[in-house]
Formats: C-alpha cells, sequence, structure tokens
C-alpha cells in the first residue's frame, strides 16, 4: 500500500473524517460519494486531492442531459458517411470516427489519474445504473471496433451530489459515502485564517458571529456556506472594515455589514431585513 | 463482534448490504485506519451508510454496541480483574513495539497493578460522571490500554474531540426521516404514465428514414432527422393543503417534488378540504389570487390527467351541501364540483395519504371513494402504481 496520505492542502482544510473518507477510499480504490450543502467545497475536494497526490485530474461535468455512453464515447456516424461520399482514405478505419469520452481518458491515462464526476445528481434518474459495470469493472466494450478498454490503473473517482435525485441503491452500495457537516466554527477559523492569515482577531470573530448567527435565522432559503463567508471577509478586507464598524455603533449589530454577499436569494433578504426591523423596534 | 453490530444495524433501520459489510472487513484488513474507536466509527461509517438520513440511526446503534464496552469494563472492576486474563488479552493485542514501551514503564506486571489500581479508582469518577476510562487524558493506558472485546479506550494527545462524543452528540438527528417512500422512488412509479412523442424540433438522425433516403437517392447521402421522443403526458395536480393534511405535508411534497421533475406539463393547484367554485395556485395568495374551476375546465383539455392528492378526511357537509365549507359560503355543495370535475377528466384519480385500512372508518373517506367510483388509491408506492395504471387505462 502506498503510504501517501491526504491530509489537505494549504488551500484547504479537511476535518478529520473527511481525510479519513477519502485515504480509504484510494486504499480500498472505491468511488467516494460526496454530499452537503453547496459552498462546502464538494467539487474543491477534487482538486485538492489531485494537487495533493501529484497527479492529474480529469473532471466530468453532469448536465440534465449527459448520457452515461458519453463518457465512454460516441460513434459518429455522420461524417463518417458523408466522408464516404468524398471518397476520404481515412474512412476506412472505424477508430477514425470514435469520439473518446471522459472515462475513457481516465482509463488510458498513464499514470493514475483523479476523476472527478460532478453533480451526478443532475443527470437522469437512470445515469447512475448505466455506469454501474464500468466503475465496477473499470472496463468497457466499443461494439464498433470490438475492442475492450480496461483501466491501466484504477483512477481515484469522486463523486459529487447536491441530493436534487436519489441515487439508486445498487449504485450506492459500490461507492463510499461522506456527507461534509458544515463546518464548526473552530474549524471555520482554521479555514479562514488559511486564506486570509492577516486577518484581525477580533474581526474574525466578530464576523464568524454574525455569521452563525445568520445561519439560524429561521426559513432562509439558502444559508450561506463557507464560499459565501469567504467573500464576504474578501469585501470586508478589501474596504478595511474594522471590528467595531461590523459590531454596530450601538452594539447591538443586528445587520452585518454588506450581507448582499451572504444572501443570494431575494425572498431571503427580504425576510432578514423584515426579521431585523422588528428585532431593532423591540430593542427600542 | 462485528457481525453482531452488522445485524444491529440492519435491526436498527440501517439499510446495509453484505457486499458493504465485506467492504468494510477489507477496509480493516487493509489497515485504511487506524484502530482506534475514533477511526472506526468513521470508516464504517464511510462504508456501510450511504445517506444522511441514517447518520442519526448509524449513531444510536454504534452507541448501543459499544454500551458493551463500558458494560465489560465495569464487569472487569467487578471480578478483581483477574490479572492472568489482563495479560493475555494484552500479549495477543500489543506489537513487540509497544511490548517494549510497556516494558520501559516497569514491566508489564508493575503496568497491570498500576491499572487494576487506577480503574478501582475510577470507580468513583464513573459516579461523578465521566464514563470512560482513559478519556481524562494523559494516563498511560490511553495508548496501551485495550478492553477485553479489541477496542482501545484511550486517545491521542493531540486529538480534540473525544471518540464517544462524536456518536453521542448524534449531530445528525435532525436529517433522520423514516421515509415511506423517497421521491427516486415515487417517480419511478410515476414513469409508468409516459407517452412518448415525438414533437419538437427535429435533432435527432432518424437511422431508417436516412437509410431510405439515400437508397432512393441512388446511393448519395440523404440525411434525415426526427424530433427526440418526449414525455407528452399532461398532468392536471389537486393538492390539499391545511387542516389535517398537515400530517402529510412530506409525503405530499415529495409527491410534488417527483411529479414536477417527471412531467413536462404538470399544472397543480391547492384546494382545502373539498373542491368547490375556485382553487388556486399560491398558497400565501389563496384569498386574492384564486381561479375559478369552470376556468380551469376550460383552460385544460380533457386529455389532461386529473390526480386529486388528499386524505378527505373531514365533515360529510363538506361534500355534500351548499354552504357546508368551512372557510366561505359555497352555492353549490363540493359533490357537484367534484362531479364536474370527474366529467370534464374522464381520467382521474385520488391518492390518499391515510392508510387503506382506515378508510372504511371516516365516513368521508368512504363518501369521497364511493364518489370517484373506486378510483381512490393510497399514497405509497404500490398505491402510485395502481393509480397509474388507472390512469392508464383505456
Amino acid at each position: 500500500m502506498a503510504a501517501i496520505r491526504f491530509q489537505g492542502t494549504d488551500r484547504y482544510v479537511v476535518t478529520e473524517d473527511l481525510a479519513l473518507a477519502v485515504n480509504a477510499a484510494v486504499t480500498l480504490s472505491r468511488p467516494l460519494l460526496i454530499k452537503g450543502e453547496p459552498g462546502t467545497g464538494k467539487t474543491q475536494l477534487a482538486e485538492e486531492i489531485a494537487h495533493s497526490l501529484k497527479k492529474p485530474l480529469l473532471e466530468w461535468h453532469i448536465k440534465s442531459t449527459t448520457k452515461a455512453q458519453q463518457g465512454l464515447y460516441e460513434y459518429d456516424a455522420v461524417s463518417r458517411l458523408r466522408d464516404s461520399q468524398l471518397g476520404e482514405a481515412r474512412v476506412a478505419d472505424i477508430g477514425n470516427y470514435i469520439v473518446k469520452g471522459r472515462l475513457w481518458e481516465v482509463f488510458i491515462s498513464d499514470e493514475q489519474p483523479v476523476l472527478l464526476i460532478d453533480e451526478i445528481d443532475k443527470a437522469d434518474i437512470e445515469f447512475p445504473n448505466d455506469l454501474l459495470r464500468e466503475l465496477d469493472r473499470m472496463e468497457f466494450y466499443v461494439y464498433e471496433t470490438r475492442e475492450l478498454i480496461k483501466a491501466r490503473h484504477r483512477p481515484i473517482i469522486l463523486i459529487t451530489s447536491n441530493n436534487d435525485k436519489e441515487l439508486p441503491d445498487a449504485f450506492l452500495r459500490r461507492c463510499f459515502f461522506h456527507y461534509i457537516r458544515f463546518p464548526d466554527a473552530a474549524t471555520m477559523t482554521r479555514i479562514i485564517e488559511m486564506h486570509y492569515p492577516n486577518i484581525k482577531a477580533d474581526l474574525l470573530k466578530e464576523a464568524l458571529e454574525s455569521f452563525y448567527r445568520l445561519r439560524e435565522v429561521p426559513g432562509l432559503k439558502k444559508k450561506p456556506s463557507t464560499s459565501e463567508l469567504l467573500d464576504w471577509l474578501k469585501l470586508l478586507l478589501a474596504d478595511d472594515i474594522s471590528a467595531e464598524a461590523l459590531r454596530g455603533a450601538d452594539g447591538q449589530s443586528a445587520v452585518p455589514l454588506m450581507y448582499g454577499a451572504l444572501l443570494k436569494n431575494e425572498q431571503d433578504v427580504h425576510l432578514f431585513e423584515k426579521l431585523v426591523f422588528m428585532d431593532r423596534r423591540q430593542n427600542r | 463482534m462485528l457481525i453482531r453490530f452488522f445485524y444491529m444495524l440492519r435491526d436498527g433501520g440501517v439499510p446495509v448490504s453484505i457486499t458493504e459489510f465485506l467492504a468494510l472487513l477489507e477496509g480493516l484488513k487493509e489497515r485504511a485506519t487506524s484502530l482506534s474507536v475514533d477511526d472506526f466509527y468513521y470508516l464504517a461509517r464511510l462504508v456501510l451508510v450511504k445517506d444522511e438520513r441514517y447518520y442519526d440511526r448509524y449513531d444510536r446503534v454504534f452507541s448501543d454496541h459499544f454500551k458493551g464496552v463500558e458494560n465489560a469494563l465495569q464487569i472487569l472492576e467487578a471480578s478483581q480483574l483477574p490479572a492472568e486474563w489482563l495479560r493475555r488479552q494484552a500479549e495477543l493485542l500489543l506489537s513487540a513495539e509497544e511490548r517494549a514501551k510497556v516494558e520501559a514503564l516497569g514491566g508489564l506486571d508493575a503496568l497491570m497493578e498500576a491499572l487494576r489500581e487506577r480503574l478501582s479508582e475510577q470507580k468513583s469518577r464513573h459516579q461523578g460522571g465521566n464514563k470512560w476510562v482513559g478519556t481524562a487524558g494523559r494516563s498511560p493506558f490511553g495508548a496501551y490500554g485495550y478492553n477485553p472485546e479489541g477496542v482501545r479506550i484511550g486517545q491521542d494527545e493531540s486529538r480534540e474531540r473525544q471518540a464517544v462524543k462524536v456518536w453521542d452528540r448524534r449531530e445528525f438527528s435532525n436529517l433522520d426521516d423514516t421515509l415511506e417512500l423517497g421521491t427516486r422512488n415515487i417517480k419511478l412509479a410515476l414513469r409508468r404514465l409516459r407517452r412518448f412523442a415525438r414533437e419538437g424540433a427535429a435533432e435527432e438522425l432518424d437511422l431508417g428514414g436516412t437509410i431510405d433516403a439515400t437508397a432512393r437517392n441512388a446511393g448519395w447521402l440523404d440525411l434525415r432527422l426526427v424530433p427526440e421522443r418526449r414525455n407528452t403526458i399532461k398532468v392536471l395536480l389537486f393538492l390539499d393543503v391545511g387542516g389535517s393534511m398537515d400530517d402529510h405535508v412530506r409525503l405530499s411534497e415529495e409527491l410534488f417534488t417527483a411529479a414536477r421533475s417527471e412531467f413536462k406539463h404538470l399544472e397543480y393547484y391547492y384546494f382545502h378540504n373539498c373542491v368547490y367554485e375556485s382553487v388556486w395556485r399560491d398558497n400565501h395568495r389563496r384569498h386574492s389570487q384564486r381561479m375559478s374551476l369552470a376556468e380551469v375546465m376550460r383552460t385544460y383539455g380533457s386529455d389532461y390527467r386529473l390526480v386529486f392528492v388528499g386524505d378527505a378526511a373531514m365533515g360529510p357537509y363538506e361534500i355534500l351541501q351548499a354552504g357546508g365549507s368551512v372557510e366561505h359560503w359555497n352555492e353549490e355543495p363540493g359533490s357537484a364540483w367534484l362531479t364536474r370535475l370527474r366529467q370534464a377528466y374522464p381520467k382521474h384519480v385520488w391518492l390518499n395519504p391515510e392508510p387503506e385500512n382506515r378508510w372504511g372508518y371516516v365516513p368521508s373517506i368512504d363518501l369521497m371513494r364511493r364518489l370517484f367510483e373506486g378510483r381512490m388509491f393510497p399514497l405509497t408506492l404500490a398505491g402510485i402504481d395502481r393509480a397509474m395504471r388507472a390512469l392508464n387505462a383505456r
């Protein structure tokens, strides 16, 4: 067993359980299915794994129209037909008209690659089932050329899902599953210090408090997540806002400054403003 | 030991299969992690649990299972720690390297003696609320002490969280739902109601047509395209909201979500208890923006499939009498409007979230079922399946 273990990088904080999940998936060469709130760094995880294990990263972004076959290969019959009429020499070899898909590229990669299948839940409900054999045996058959494509190295597969659709049991059984919990304040402090090493401690404390308070506002459609927090802090730092200003003149800090970076939904902003307004009236 | 854990998980409602269990054993064999309880907890969760909804159940089972460890310790104390037995266990579990460390601490016998003292000391501390031997921190047994079931008692110094706490905290408790059916299953059931037709822009290669046309064209390529096959079924969904339906909100939401993504032509309206002269689209503006039923029937043709979702639990007068509505004065009884709807849309069903065996005991459900001539189905997978078949009939 290779002794390389994923421990996070200088740009990405992993919790103990996530690191364990990644390492176990790598060791046992099982696909790792990652779920979690949007903005908790699911997609970025793949980049960081590839970066830290020094392996090439191949991404396959799934859309609602993506078919499993497209990940393997596509046979471009139409251009072959056209070429045959134009008398092109390459027509004789059907292989010229097989367009390689992402999985094919992964399978023939010279070193063990990291494959990211991003947002698998976006695809049709049967999509994961169509990939069972490919992910299990790491091979597929090209009917047109009658060749069997086998993976040279079992890739490290990372699959992300946003829970739009439930995934079939047969598929889940072949994966390891990890749910990225929303980071607690201690982890969040580490994340922020990594991104903004020069942030003042009091500003950070104040910002985190407002942030977690905001997350607790009931009825928000989309709770602000880590990536939003980082954006917001960038704004605060860019404007050089002090912790005192953030706390607010009256010391109540009901409205975080520039909360537009945290709340992305118009209804949420309305709801929040209403709550703040009511809160102020009560305190008066 | 793990086999018992496996069955406890299954009994605890975590769906684990043999494949996954074997994967876990493989993981342990491959030493995918160190063998601390902490890591074992994460590894087993990673391999066995496939949905965050089950995390809480898993935590509970895990905590239950490893309560045994605690009990074993108490038995140990009670039995005055047979030294011979302790040593045998330790020799079984310790590596040579670790044993060397133990020697450094004064030999196994001395250590065992100290452990025995420490354990009896801790009896009083247990009562003080400290549950686990070794969680206190710097005891030499943290690293070397194993309990008879092979589980490490202690922790690394650097670890900020205690192993036990992770599962005793039960952070995922709000994610657990005893879902009768997930949206995936509903979608699969709704698939029965598919009618494919080729409509819209031609963008798919029509192979048969192309060959035919090319042949007619004396072998000169003539491409033919056809529109993609799409589900053209049209569904009109009437959802009961408020009142007794509050218990079924989740189920209705799931059905709604599934239906929304499955049917391209889905129109939905809300009603309360029984349908009267108007329905509404937006529950926040149910009083200001209503659509009269007559207009609904004018707008959507009879090729729509009509699906009611409601528990039909109400006073029978709400269906049968003019003015029976609990919300407003209705000129005509609900049954008249229901009959009109049923005539306008010959393909209709009623889905009822109440269990089927209760229907006979609620007069209004019974009444509604008779009004629908038996086309009422329970809101379960099998029920949806039957309903979809009924909608497809003829």
